[in-house]
Order: structure tokens, then sequence, then C-alpha cells
């Protein structure tokens, strides 16, 4: 219904627009639109964006009109809704999803005043497109410490969404850290397939504490594994906005998509007439990756142990993948000291030593 | 057959709770379907089930009154669809996809108050002593109550199709509505009460969706269980109790997929997952050849308006 509704009231823009002329469009409020994956309800990562198209609305006040079309699958269906966006006026798209790279470039290339921005992509195929990503694995390092710490079974849970690097990057960065810290551990991956299927992100929570498990993480964007974690009395950390109010007992933190600053500023530097295409990769250091805050059931050791680690990582003096670190296979990656380049990581395809199972292809 | 570290017996049990609600779904379609009407707004029936199901047990604190709230609220929509189809005499197809898209909006509307809160518990029936029983007491008496109310409701389906004058008009009306209606049988009433069924099935499959498989409310929350529904009719060939057979496959599927994962078998695990939807995308092209229809047993009049002549 909404995505009806907005094409409805854009096809209105449009004949507005046309009728109105240039002079008109010079008064009118910058516009950007966002396209969002899931709902904004989904309190996951379509909601940490919505929150960040949120706070930029109310800084800028009237300068700024946003709007957001949900839902959008990736494929022709984006292109279709970001040509709509474009044709409607916008003078800036926010793509918030990695697949929209194809559409997202193809479009961009046929409106090369409109500035574009997308999340988490690697296409850069015109001077209009930037890319902004967050370093989640930050994140996933801290709650990984924290799961090696909590754990009683030593099995710990991972609900993984697609085998893509972002996703491989996660997991590893969180083995590799309790790992560190509880050399006993064992990592359960259960692939979705999906980025957001309550029922299905349910059903593998379900079987990691069938396989005994006792704490869960997730890289899917739903609160269902929260839920059954709840019921279950199984530790978990939420994933992209803070989820306590779905299991207050067991929700251990979560790693927050902090957006907003980065909104703030590129629809600044195009208000005022700055903005040029970039490739931003931020993480704690910018406020980028925060936490929800810790639950009381966190031994004070263990909050100042993730607190020390993210102060590291903030001050630069810590990356989470540093060496000596091996592939799966036994191969050599990382030697003593050496710290992971970005282009290997945003291309990582394989899993390091000690996790078992395989990456579906 | 070694299935290692899972436990066969939590996988059956388990795959029955994530197979409750297509199976709700699809036996209520079903019915509609063998009434000659072709619904494909299951989808947008289940979503608004699963909302107003959320919203009445979080209100009024039952599950119970929750899951009755849930049947009003999907055949109210459904309604809407029998208005358009038998009535204004709208295309079946085009209104049943105009349902799924306004149930998805509509719920996203109505649910927006609901988002982040805990639904109170559906506990699970109290069978005493049985429950405690090896294999079969955690597979036949360790579930709440919808998981038996859908068993029952396919046991009634079949019977009522076949045993019962009621199921045979219903029947007649499905295969060739003109000679129902000469016979004297009231074709819109028939598919109108159809329709209504359909609608308290999906909203109930919804609601379980929400109270007690996940339990929560999130938009979109179905993610695309009513169409799975809509196929398993197709793929059970218009009969009942394949229908279980089916609704269990399918969600045996995903559970056993799932648990394979979390043991660290090596498994194809993008065949297994996608496997459904491929089951899906072959039933819905089977369906569509006219040929291939008629072999599957498809009601006569299925997806046809009645248009009352002479």
């Amino acid at each position: 219904m909404k995505r009806r509704e907005l094409l409805a009231t854009s096809a209105a823009a449009l004949g507005l627009a046309a009728t109105l002329g240039s002079k008109a469009r010079a008064q009118t409020p910058l516009k950007v639109g966002f396209v969002y994956i899931g709902p904004p309800g989904d309190f996951g990562w379509t909601y940490a964006h919505d929150q960040a198209r949120l706070a930029a609305q109310e800084h800028f006040g009237d300068a700024v009109e946003t709007f957001y079309v949900d839902n959008v699958p990736e494929g022709p269906d984006a292109e279709r809704i970001m040509t709509q966006m474009a044709l409607s006026g916008a003078n800036m798209i926010f793509a918030t999803s990695f697949g929209y790279g194809p559409s997202l470039n193809a479009v961009a290339q046929r409106f090369p005043n409109i500035a574009f921005e997308h999340a988490t992509g690697y296409l850069q195929e015109a001077p209009n497109v930037s890319l902004y990503n967050a370093r989640f694995y930050e994140g996933r390092a801290v709650i990984g410490t924290i799961a090696g710490r909590m754990t009683q079974t030593n099995k710990i849970g991972y609900i993984a969404s697609f085998p893509i690097p972002e996703v491989i990057m996660g997991i590893n960065a969180a083995y590799i850290h309790a790992k560190k810290v509880n050399p006993d551990i064992t990592l359960s991956v259960v692939w979705a397939y999906s980025w957001f299927d309550p029922a299905q992100e349910a059903a593998a929570a379900e079987a990691l504490i069938e396989q005994g498990c006792d704490i869960l993480m997730q890289h899917t964007d739903s609160t269902a594994p929260l839920s059954v974690a709840q019921q279950r009395g199984a530790l978990a950390f939420g994933q992209a906005s803070d989820m306590t109010q779905f299991a207050p007992d067991v929700h251990l933190t979560a790693i927050i998509d902090n957006w907003a600053p980065y909104y703030i500023k590129r629809i600044q530097e195009k208000l005022d007439g700055t903005w040029v295409a970039d490739n931003v990769w931020s993480g704690i250091p910018e406020d980028e990756v925060t936490f929800a805050p810790f639950n009381d059931r966190i031994p004070a050791e263990v909050q100042d142990e993730a607190n020390a680690l993210i102060e590291s990582i903030r001050d630069g003096s810590y990356h989470p993948f540093t060496g000596p670190l091996n592939r799966q296979d036994g191969s050599a990656w990382l030697a003593e000291g050496e710290v992971a380049d970005d282009g290997t990581l945003l291309g990582m395809n394989f899993y390091v030593e000690g996790i078992t199972g395989d990456i579906p292809n | 057959m070694d299935f290692g570290s899972i436990n066969p017996v939590v996988l059956i049990a388990s795959l029955m709770v994530a197979a409750t609600p297509i199976l709700l779904a699809a036996i209520g379609e079903l019915v509609v379907e063998k009434a000659g009407v072709l619904n494909l707004g299951v989808e947008g029936m289940m979503i608004v089930g699963a909302v107003a199901g959320f919203a009445a047990a979080v209100t009024t604190g039952s599950p119970i009154l929750g899951m009755l709230a849930a049947i009003i609220a999907g055949a109210a929509v459904s309604l809407i669809f029998a208005l358009l189809t038998q009535v204004l005499m709208a295309n079946q197809v085009a209104s049943g996809l105009a349902l799924t898209l306004f149930g998805l909006g509509f719920s996203a509307l109505l649910g927006q108050s609901y988002v982040g809160i805990v639904p109170p518990r559906t506990e699970k029936l109290d069978f005493g002593p049985l429950s405690d029983l090896p294999v079969v007491g955690r597979i036949l008496f360790g579930h709440d109550i919808l998981v038996y109310v859908s068993l029952f409701v396919v046991a009634g389906v079949w019977y009522w199709l076949n045993y019962t004058r009621g199921g045979r008009v219903l029947r007649a009306v499905g295969e060739n509505h003109d000679s129902a209606h000469a016979l004297g049988y009231k074709v819109k009433r028939v598919r109108i009460l159809a329709i209504l069924f359909g609608g308290a099935c999906a909203g109930l499959g919804g609601a379980y969706l929400s109270l007690v498989r996940v339990p929560q409310w999130t938009e979109g929350m179905t993610a695309g269980a009513g169409w799975i529904a809509l196929a398993l009719v197709v793929f059970a060939s218009w009969k009942p109790w394949r229908v279980l057979a089916g609704a269990y496959l399918f969600g045996g599927i995903m559970v056993l997929q799932l648990n394979l994962q979390a043991a660290g078998y090596r498994i194809p695990v993008e065949y297994l997952a996608m496997s459904p939807y491929i089951i899906t995308i072959l039933v819905l092209v089977v369906m569509s050849s006219n040929r291939t229809r008629r072999t599957l047993a498809a009601p006569g009049s299925l997806g046809r308006s009645f248009h009352a002549a002479g």
C-alpha cells in the first residue's frame, strides 16, 4: 500500500514540478529518498536506517524533505523504484541494501545530477555514486568476547543470512574473539537464506538451542531469535538496534547501526553543493557502530574487558583482524602483528582456522 | 536413519509446529477452491489474522481470545474478496492479489503500536502423564491447542466434503456451477460461505505465527507463508489428507535443514532452503496449464465467475 501511495504522490509531484517550472523549484526543500529492503518496523537493519532518516529530518527541518519506499526487493523492482524517485524530484537517494548495486548504478548513469548513496555496496560505475558502510566486524569482535566469557556449554550459535563477505567477516570476527578468551568454544552457523523471515529465524534459533548452544548471535534482521532465546532461557545479542524489550532477561547487548551522523553530514554537503562521491567505511571510532547498554547479567570484569576492547578499537591501537591468523584450511593468512587490509575484508570468502563447516557457495 | 546428534522426536515435534500455519491456511484455501473460487489473497488474510490475533491477545491477555479475533478478522477481510468477486463479479486473480497487498499494508498500519510487545504465552495442553511418555509423549501430547485444532480441521474438512450433503453440494458448485445452479443450489451463497471459511482458517494460521511460532508482531512477518499454502493445495491435488502430508513435508524440510546445519552436517543448504519455493513455482506453473489442471483433478469451475443465466 505504501508503495502505491508513494507512486500516486510522486506522479502528482511530477506534474506539479512540471507546471511550476524552475523558479518554484529553487525554493522547494532538498528531497531525499530512501530505499529500504525491509519494513521500518523490523527493529533491525531497516529500522536503524529509518531512525537515521528521522534524525536527519529533524536536524534539517523544512530545508529537507525525506521520504522512503519500504520492502523493495533487490533486482528490477529496485531500479523501477529508484527511477520513480528520480523522476519525482529526489535530489539525493540512499539505497540501503547490498543487492541494489547494479540497479543503483544503472539509474545513477541516467540522472547525473542526483547524488546516489549506496550502503554496503561495492559498484561505483558513475561519478555520482557514493558508497558507505559500517565496520560491523568491530562490533562482532566485542560481542564475540562477551559470548566467549559467558557461555556455559562452550557452544555458540550464529544465525547467518547469506554467504556474502559482510556476513562471513562478522562470523570470523566473532569467532576469533570468542576463541581468544575461551579456547574451548565451538561455533555453529545456520544459514537462514533470508534477511528477514521471523518464522525461519525462530526455527533456526530453536535448532541451535536444541544442539546445546546457550548463546545466540544473529546476522538477520528480525527480533524472532531474541523471542525464542527469552522463552528458552538462552542468552542472545540484538542486531542493528537495541532489542532489549523483546528479551529483557537474556539480551546481553546489541550492535547498533548508527547511520545518523553520516546521513546528516552527507545531506549537509548536498545542500552546500560540496557533495562528491566517496567510499567510506566507518566504525566504532566514528560512532557509526555503537552498543546497546550492557545487561546486568554480564559480570563487571567482562564488561570492563569489552569496554577496553571497544576503546582499543576506537583509538586505533587494535584491529580485530590482527595476525597471526590462518585460513580454515590451515594456510597462513596474516603473519604475527599483520593487520588485514580493507580489500581482503570486503571480499572475504573464507572462514578462519578453527571454524567447522563449509561456507555455502 | 542416523541423525547423529539430532533427536528425531524433537525434530518431528518441531516440524509439526513449523507446519501448522501453512496447514491451517491451506486447508481453508482447499475448501475455497473446492467451491470453484481461486483466492490468491491468502497471504493478506494471514497477516491480518496475525496482527488482529496479536492485538486481541495482548489487549485481553488471553491467547484464546486472540485466536478467535484472528478467525473473525481473517473472515472479515475475506468478505471484501467475496463482495468483489461474487457480487461485483470482479476478476478473482486480480482481486486476490489486491487482497494480499491490502492485507500487508493494512496490517502494518494496525500493528504500529504493537511492535516490540511480548504476547501472553500460549501454554501447551496438559495431558498429564501422557506427555511424559517416551517418543509419543513429545510428538502427540506435547503441543499447544492449535496444533490439534489444525489436525481436527483437516479431518473435519475431509469428512464434510466426502460424506455430508453440504460438502457434496459445495463440490458440485465447484465442479460445474451452471449445473449446480440448474439443480437449485445457491452457487453464490455456497461460495461466499466457503470464502469466509478460508479467510477464518488463514487468519488463524497467521495468529499461530504471531502468538506461538515467533511470538511477536513484526510487519510482513508471514514472509510468503500464504503463497506456500496456496501452492500446497495444488500440490495436494485438492485432497485434505494430502494437504496435511504436504504441509508436514514443507515444514519438515525447513526444520530438518536448519537442524542439520546446526548439528554441523555438510548439506547443500542453498538447495534445501529454496526447495519449498521451487516446488511452489513448479506447482503454480503446472496449475496454469489447462490440460494438466484436468489431470490433477482441479475443480472444474475453479477461478471462473458465475453469472446466473435465466
